[in-house]
């Protein structure tokens, strides 16, 4: 049996609620309904997770998606080993048979045929098929599975079917508000108010010109790692400019504007 | 006059030795002048100029100008200049220039003051040198030399061309002129008058300071990411007012901001813009009209003046760091420096408390300022205040402040004109005329309606291979949709050239799911990926995990190519083709209808259009078919009219469509030319001038990313074309052939 207690997840996280996110969560929990969160990058949506499920007590298994996913790598395979072949639950598996929540971070960059592997699990069957090696799993009652999905890098390659998205309930999140931004960050790093506004500020100012020479905008995350350089004594000026500016753009029209309004904020 | 300077005086006319009457009534003045700035050597020196420029045979008019304008020019570049000065002046007499030397004389001053030293000063002597010399000319069969019709023009702008540009710029400038106006006197005096719309434009590229269009995007920029507002920045030029400098504003249509700024100090050019575009968002964001009828103009003065406080100090607070800046570009009018007995001070005082209110360091003592300040300061502590109650204040300062003194017609300006600010006039809203009952009655004026038969011009630059630097705005683009004939001829024609279309359609057919795309690393599959599986294998014997992912497939993706065919619609498309009835322009109708065909029958999108030109004032664009269109009775009506005329200014054609192709949102873009001989116009000589043109146009195309592709129908176009396109073109010989091979060439291009 697997050992379920590596899984938990062992520390509060620092989460803030933007609204009424966590009951709603809980009683999507409840009753064991699937959740998708979707939002930009950094806002937010994994920490929300781990700190749900911190607040449940679950374990919860991360599986970060990417193109060369196949279904094999999410419910398991045979392995070759010296004496013949010997069967490896995934993690989607594992976390059905130990009833942990089951995280599929960026579910739209894994191909499509992957996907609908977890359909049998998100409706009323609540059951998963190894159909290499002849097996039913009836998920476990502590079993959820959450999708996460960043609608800005939707084109139509990407984006999930219908069917797959019908079977989810949803949490859209954006970037805090600023002042809520200002007491995350200042909460997350100690760094003061005043300063922790500032950086928000600079970060709205990136999120204006996305669609003008920028993908994104400047997340949450980034503005945490900004404040966080700041808090080590790095001159607000360089930590921006290292944070803020360098990651997000080569444009260099967008740079010198970025670096004015640090210039400014930062007076 | 002490009898002593009296006797020197006389003694200085003696030595002048001229007979002219003019001179006697200004050489008091001018030697009172010269003996204040110049040394005894110098006056000899002066002197002796003088007498020089007073036998020449010009009459009293250069020693006049001389007397006069001399001692200024030695105070600023030193007396030691005279021999240069001199040596042009003889130089100039000696040569058909004679009538330059006057104009000469005359702006030597106004010169001098923008290169103030000997050097710079000489430097100025020889680009009169060398533009004298280039443009002075003769011509063949007259036995006259003809003097430049430039130089007397160039010398009257020179000041204010030195105003603008360095002396460098001044440099290129001229340069330019006499490059391409050499055989043109009118154009050539056009242009160094300043008077032609390329010298201006000429000018503008070389200004210095920060052109407004090379930070129009950061500007944008600016305005989207930190003020979350969006207008059209507008600019207007600051070169040709020099009366009255414009001032910012904005209104329904756009933010006027200036097209050029220059460094104030440690500010940066950027941030004056900066600045100015701040203030107005300002405006935008808390300012309201206020009724501007019942109160004077003074009262509005002091209005605007604290409004513009009020906003900046909520700028301020919103970025902290523009207070450098504003406070940088804010003047700081001298306390006292303006005297009220005399003067009127209302300006300086608003502009004094102007900087008050933004400065807390300003270390005015004025007690009404002092209690005013500290009244603005409490009423913005309790939030934003209005504009309404900001007004307030404004009255009971000018109220509490009013002098006689204001009324007087000597303002003080010294140091009070803020320029990043706008001219306030949103600010106001007069409620007065059209308010009367008389006014009921008055017609209203209908603006004239202009009649725009079609689209504005486009103008575009052209390539200039002498100097390796473009014209800029040198070609005027005229779009117009093309006129419309029967329909049904193209059908004629389809249907003439069935067998072909048969051929082409099964190759279609063939090419439309193109595009295999192998996907890798699967664990079933189509085919083996040998790569994978033999590392897979390799792991596997050395005892690690292999990755059971050795499989590939494939998958087909759509195409995605925009087509933009060009055609040459020249008067030689109207030669017959050699052993047959049929003109040119018949058989590559011919062509262009199975291509347009061929190419809707696989869902690409296309655009035609035709170019012919009558010189670089009239090049004709004409819309056949646009991206959007459906291959259709209307596209077909238009090819079925297509007629040919006039010359082929390749270049500029090719640049228009390559502004809409560029636009198109496609992977692969791709401009076909089909034309039959090289670019050429009535208005260019030289004979390599447009094929360079089009070499370039199809660099700038390939930089933004559209692939040009030439079908030429010149036999002896192989001398030419490879210059223009590199290795993308075909020679077709036979013309005949044109309506098979067009197509097929299409599609091997995009297989």
């Amino acid at each position: 049996m697997v050992d379920k207690d590596q899984y938990r997840v062992p520390h509060e996280p620092f989460y803030r609620q933007q609204g009424n996110e966590v009951a709603l969560y809980e009683a999507a929990y409840r009753n064991k309904l699937p959740v998708m969160v979707k939002g930009p990058t950094g806002c937010g949506k994994s920490r929300f997770i781990e700190y749900m499920a911190w607040k449940l007590g679950k374990p919860l298994i991360t599986v970060a998606c990417n193109e060369d996913m196949t279904a094999s790598d999410l419910v398991g395979r045979y392995l070759l080993d010296a004496n013949g072949t010997r069967w490896l639950d995934g993690p989607l598996t594992t976390a059905a048979r130990i009833g942990a929540i089951c995280y599929l971070d960026e579910i739209v960059e894994a191909r499509q045929d992957t996907t609908v592997v977890i359909h049998p699990l998100t409706d009323h069957r609540r059951t998963l098929p190894l159909d290499k090696k002849g097996e039913l799993i009836a998920a476990h009652p502590d079993f959820q599975l959450v999708i996460s999905y960043n609608p800005g890098y939707q084109n139509l390659m990407k984006d999930l079917k219908q069917s797959t998205k019908q079977r989810f309930t949803g949490f859209a999140f954006d970037y805090p508000a600023a002042e809520l931004e200002t007491a995350i960050l200042a909460k997350e790093t100690g760094l003061d108010e005043a300063r922790s506004a500032k950086l928000v500020k600079i970060g709205h100012t990136a999120r204006n010109l996305k669609g003008h020479g920028l993908d994104e905008g400047i997340s949450t995350r980034l503005l945490v790692y900004a404040a966080t350089l700041i808090k080590d004594g790095i001159h607000p000026h360089d930590a921006c400019r290292m944070a803020l500016v360098q990651p997000i753009t080569d444009d260099a029209d967008i740079r010198a504007t970025l670096e004015h309004a640090i210039d400014v904020s930062f007076a | 006059m002490s009898v002593r300077t009296a006797e020197q005086l006389t003694a200085y006319r003696v030595k002048l030795d001229t007979r002219f009457a003019e001179v006697d009534g200004v050489f008091a003045a001018c030697m009172a002048e010269a003996m204040s700035s110049l040394s005894t050597r110098g006056i000899d020196a002066y002197l002796d100029a003088a007498r020089i420029l007073g036998k020449l045979g010009r009459g009293a008019a250069p020693m006049l100008i001389f007397l006069e304008e001399w001692p200024s020019v030695a105070a600023i570049v030193g007396e030691d200049s005279l021999p240069e000065v001199m040596q042009q002046v003889s130089k100039l007499q000696r040569s058909p220039n004679s009538r330059a030397i006057a104009p000469l004389l005359q702006n030597l001053a106004a010169v001098a003051r923008r290169l103030p030293s000997a050097e710079q000063l000489n430097d100025f002597l020889i680009l009169v040198q060398d533009l004298t010399a280039r443009t002075t000319g003769s011509i063949h069969g007259h036995h006259t030399t003809f003097p430049s019709p430039g130089l007397p023009e160039f010398l009257a702008q020179a000041p204010r061309l030195l105003n603008q540009l360095s002396l460098a710029g001044v440099k290129n400038w001229v340069d330019y002129g006499i490059r391409n106006y050499q055989h043109h006197p009118e154009r050539q005096a056009e242009y160094f008058s300043l008077q032609s719309a390329d010298s201006r434009a000429v000018m503008q590229r070389e200004r210095h300071g920060t052109l407004f269009v090379d930070v129009e995007r950061q500007l944008d920029l600016y305005l989207r990411g930190l003020w979350n507002d969006t207008e059209q920045l507008v600019p207007y030029s600051t070169a040709f007012d020099e009366l009255r400098k414009p001032i910012p504003y904005y209104d329904k249509l756009g933010i006027r901001v200036p097209d050029v700024q220059e460094d104030a100090g440690s500010i940066k050019a950027i941030d004056r813009y900066r600045a100015t575009l701040a203030h107005i968002v300002g405006h935008r964001r808390f300012s309201l009209p206020q009724i501007a009828d019942n109160w004077s103009p003074f009262q509005r003065m002091a209005v605007e003046f604290f409004e513009d406080c009020r906003i900046e100090t909520l700028l301020m607070r919103e970025y902290p760091g523009l207070r450098r800046i504003f406070l940088g570009l804010h003047p700081k009018p001298i306390e006292n420096a303006c005297d009220p007995a005399n003067t009127s001070c209302l300006r300086h005082r608003l502009a004094m408390l102007s900087r008050a209110l933004l400065d807390p360091e300003h270390g005015y003592t004025d007690a009404d300022l002092l209690v005013f300040t500290q009244r603005f300061h409490a009423m913005m502590a309790a939030g934003e205040s209005s504009t309404r109650e900001i007004a307030g204040l404004a009255l009971s300062y000018v109220t509490k402040t009013r002098r006689p003194s204001d009324q007087l017609a000597r303002v003080h300006f010294d140091n009070t004109v803020i320029d990043y600010r706008d001219d306030n006039r949103q600010l106001w809203q007069f409620i007065e005329p059209g308010d009367e009952e008389e006014a009921f009655d008055e017609k209203r004026k209908i603006e004239p309606d202009i009649n725009i038969t079609g689209l504005l011009p486009r103008h575009y630059p052209e390539w200039d291979y002498h100097s390796q630097s473009f014209r800029p705005d040198w070609v005027s683009v005229f779009e117009a949709l093309h006129p419309s004939g029967n329909a049904a001829d193209i059908d004629k024609l389809l249907q003439k050239n069935a067998g072909t279309a048969k051929q082409l359609k099964r190759i279609l057919d063939l090419l439309k799911p193109q595009d295999k795309v192998r996907i890798r690393y699967q664990e079933e599959g189509s085919e083996l990926d040998l790569d994978v599986a033999i590392r897979s294998l390799i792991d596997f014997k050395g005892g690690a995990q292999p990755d059971p992912r050795i499989n590939m497939s494939h998958r087909t993706a759509g195409r995605d190519i925009a087509v933009s065919l060009v055609l040459d619609l020249s008067e030689s498309l109207n030669e017959k083709v050699a052993g047959s009835e049929q003109t040119i322009l018949q058989r590559s109708q011919e062509a262009v209808s199975l291509l347009a065909w061929a190419i809707d029958q696989l869902g690409d999108p296309l655009a035609i259009a035709g170019f012919s030109s009558n010189t670089r004032f009239d090049v004709r664009y004409q819309h056949i078919k646009g991206f959007g269109e459906v291959w259709g009775d209307e596209v077909k009506a238009r090819l079925a009219a297509m007629q040919a005329g006039y010359s082929t200014r390749m270049g500029a054609a090719m640049r228009h469509a390559g502004h809409y192709l560029g636009k198109r949102k496609a992977d692969k873009k791709l401009m076909l030319i089909l034309t039959d001989g090289q670019p050429a116009d009535i208005d260019v000589a030289d004979p390599r001038a447009l094929i360079e043109d089009a070499r370039q146009a199809v660099n700038e195309l390939d930089t933004d990313g559209i692939f040009t592709y030439c079908i030429s129908l010149d036999a002896k176009a192989d001398e030419y074309v490879s210059d223009i396109f590199g290795r993308h073109y075909t020679v077709i010989d036979r013309i005949e052939s044109l309506p098979q091979k067009l197509p097929a060439l299409f599609l091997s291009l995009t297989r």
